[in-house]
């Protein structure tokens, strides 16, 4: 038998090895942890992860999703569904709820909810008391985040100060704060979209459906492409198609765009994205494109 | 069976690498080339870049947008922070991180110098080596990046000159000796023109070194080079007593990441602080059995005594053994702004161990311009000094120079819980 006393370790392995030291970090240091799970690609990388970290024990954390009400069905389903799996306990808490409380107000009826999530997750946290909140959010999305901590502190109003970040070096973490301010932990922060389905595919992680290719109604924008949903009801004038498409990034209907594809496996997916020409925000997300800035706003704001 | 059956290296895995250099020197330009010709910047960004230049009057694209982050920084037209970037060549992940080159933010490339494998110092060939090219390489050094390449940018604005190039090189290396610094490798290039990054272009034909991306390539990744002890911090103990699995009742999974070295099913090892000693009755991930675990993997290890062992403890291999110690000899490197105060205790956080900590004195500051040691009462933001410290609880350390994982700790002061200091052991 061979003794190798040295080894690299693919990208694959050192990205979940990195990932799983952080969720350990924040189980070791933080008292009342919490994941946040939507039922999105990254998030399911993220249960991946903490099953890797955690079993056979339970996770030592619950998982909560954010729903904006606006969610596709397909997503919230195989949320719920997952977390049963899993056997963890799952806290859903909607935007919904801070408009009836009057904590969230709508400036239009079809005004997207995407950015409102803020306000029902510092809810959640003060209801809760959490001080750590993980997240799926990745460096290469945007580049506000590229300058983010793994560790990610904010004050008690949610926000982020991106001149003012602890530095973080090694793998070193500091989770410290005080009561009423939290702490936002990346695991997958250096993780790109790509990554992200070569993960996928290696673990052979279950998806939801919208995310491979299947035919859906929608109206061509300047902007790109609109699912045509009854939160997003077509305009007169409007021409409806029904067009073979996948989605990039699941998340609120009003600001979640499709792509055309037809993609109905991971390495179709994979062999797309590899030669794909626009990024994926940049692609998907309506909401990131009304200014150069948005992202770095939104985050000061307290947005994840 | 052999052991590489069981970790199939598919590809070259990643490498983490820091640029140094201001704005001047093209340092964005460069990481804006390395992107844009290894194919990884996409259209819409592009066409981004391209209206922006425009908007600007610029009639080339200029690259450098690509890194340019956050709003502030826009404003200013420099680059505040460590930001980090992506790329992938097919065989090899690799992550840049970008710190900003000016005095002021020293903190910042030490922050983006603890997680590289390698530094890349720009020099601008009309300038040559400069105040801020000794300060870059003082700090790489001091870091103890394990590989260093110093980019001879701006070759185009020289003539490409071979006479220029050579000059450089023997200015740097008359310097980069008096710091100890041995392996060093340059290149000439013209970020801006594309020379010597990706491509070979045509203009550079009388070196005949490897491009920056050939070097980065086969340069050979953390922990390969030199064996290393094992160690292995604890971080969390998995105990899932009240599991409806009745053979887990008794489980203990004490679980980490190795730092370094490598642990095997049967291995003798010792627990620290107790100095217990036992066997390693097996490597776990997701409660599947490894025969071997290597540096930088994260494992839970099982053991054949039971052992009452928590977070901040070590398990080591018996024979092995770091130090154990209430005393340090260190660099420090402040990052606050607010001075360190010789009167407070602080918080040491060392692997996965918390210490308060006083400090018992300071041996010299470091000059990182001129290199020269001057005596210091006390420490403000960006200071790099030699210290000692005073610990109240014992850490099981290596000197930072033998092992980063278990030489590197940092500061936190407690009444803001910010990260004020990073520190090396001697």
């Amino acid at each position: 038998m061979t003794t190798l006393t040295k080894q690299t370790l693919t990208h694959l392995d050192w990205l979940e090895s990195e990932a799983i030291h952080i969720m350990r970090e924040v189980a070791g240091q933080c008292s009342n942890p919490v994941l946040l799970f939507s039922g999105g690609k990254d998030s399911i990388c993220m249960l991946r992860v903490a099953e890797k970290a955690f079993r056979p024990g339970k996770f030592p954390f619950p998982l909560m999703h954010i729903d904006t009400g606006h969610n596709y069905k397909e997503v919230t389903d195989f949320r719920d569904k997952r977390a049963a799996e899993l056997g963890e306990r799952l806290i859903v808490r909607s935007v919904e709820d801070s408009m009836a409380r009057g904590t969230v107000v709508l400036k239009s009826e079809d005004e997207s909810r995407n950015k409102h999530q803020s306000v029902t997750l510092l809810e959640a946290i003060e209801e809760f008391g959490f001080d750590a909140c993980i997240g799926g959010a990745r460096r290469d999305e945007e580049k506000a985040r590229a300058k983010e901590r793994i560790f990610s502190f904010r004050d008690e109003f949610g926000q982020w100060d991106p001149k003012n970040q602890r530095p973080e070096l090694w793998d070193l973490y500091n989770a410290r704060s005080f009561k009423g301010e939290n702490i936002r932990v990346f695991p997958i922060s250096n993780w790109t979209e790509f990554d992200v389905w070569q993960y996928i595919e290696r673990e052979n992680l279950e998806l939801p459906s919208i995310y491979y290719a299947h035919t859906r109604p929608i109206v061509r924008r300047s902007d790109g492409m609109l699912p045509v949903t009854h939160i997003t009801p077509a305009r007169p004038g409007d021409v409806v198609e029904n067009v073979q498409v996948r989605f990039r990034t699941v998340g609120d209907i009003t600001c979640t765009a499709p792509v055309e594809s037809d993609a109905d496996t991971i390495a179709k997916i994979i062999a797309e994205t590899a030669t794909t020409t626009i990024t994926e925000r940049g692609a998907t997300r309506l909401d990131d494109q009304t200014s150069e800035a948005s992202m770095e706003q939104r985050k000061k704001e307290g947005y994840f | 069976m052999s052991a590489i059956e069981d970790f199939p290296v598919v590809d070259n895995g990643l490498l983490r690498f820091l640029t140094c250099g201001s704005v001047d020197d093209g340092k964005s330009t460069l990481i804006g080339r390395l992107l844009y010709d290894t194919k990884t910047i996409l259209a819409d960004t592009l066409h981004a870049i391209a209206r922006t230049s425009k908007k600007r009057g610029m009639e080339v694209m200029d690259l450098s947008l690509l890194t340019d982050g956050l709003q502030a920084e826009r404003e200013q037209g420099i680059t505040i922070d460590v930001a980090y970037r992506y790329f992938t060549t097919g065989t090899r992940k690799y992550i840049i991180a970008d710190a900003p080159g000016h005095e002021q933010y020293t903190r910042n490339m030490v922050t983006a110098a603890s997680t590289a494998d390698l530094a890349i110092i720009l020099i601008d060939a009309r300038k040559g080596v400069l105040t801020q090219t000794r300060r870059h390489s003082y700090l790489t050094h001091l870091v103890n990046i394990p590989h260093l390449v110093v980019a001879i940018n701006k070759m185009d604005l020289v003539d490409y000159s071979q006479d220029v190039f050579n000059e450089i090189m023997k200015d740097y290396l008359d310097f980069a000796a008096k710091l100890g610094i041995e392996d060093v490798r340059f290149i000439p290039m013209s970020a801006l023109n594309g020379d010597m990054v990706v491509d070979r272009g045509e203009r550079l034909g009388w070196y005949k070194g490897p491009t920056l991306i050939d070097l980065l390539e086969t340069v050979t990744a953390a922990h390969v080079e030199h064996e290393e002890p094992f160690r292995f911090p604890v971080q969390y103990v998995c105990r899932p007593q009240d599991s409806a699995n009745p053979e887990l009742h008794d489980y203990r999974g004490f679980m980490g990441r190795v730092e370094s070295g490598n642990i095997s099913i049967g291995d003798a090892v010792t627990v620290l602080p107790s100095g217990r000693e036992t066997r390693v009755k097996d490597v776990q991930v997701m409660g599947v059995s490894l025969p071997t675990a290597y540096a930088e993997q994260s494992i839970a290890i099982l053991l054949d005594d039971e052992i009452d062992i928590s977070r901040g403890d070590m398990i080591v291999k018996t024979g092995e053994l770091p130090i154990v110690t209430k005393q340090i000899d260190a660099m420090l490197c402040w990052l606050s702004e607010s001075p360190l105060d010789p009167r407070r205790k602080y918080l040491v956080r060392h692997t996965t161990r918390d210490s308060k900590a006083m400090l018992a004195g300071i041996e010299f500051r470091m000059d990182v311009n001129t290199m020269e040691q001057q005596p210091a009462e006390k420490l403000g933001m960006n200071d790099i000094a030699k210290v000692s410290l005073k610990l109240a609880q014992p850490i099981f350390a290596d000197s930072y120079a033998a092992n980063r994982g278990t030489g590197a700790f940092i500061v936190i002061d407690e009444s803001s819980n910010n990260t004020v200091g990073a520190g090396m052991i001697l």
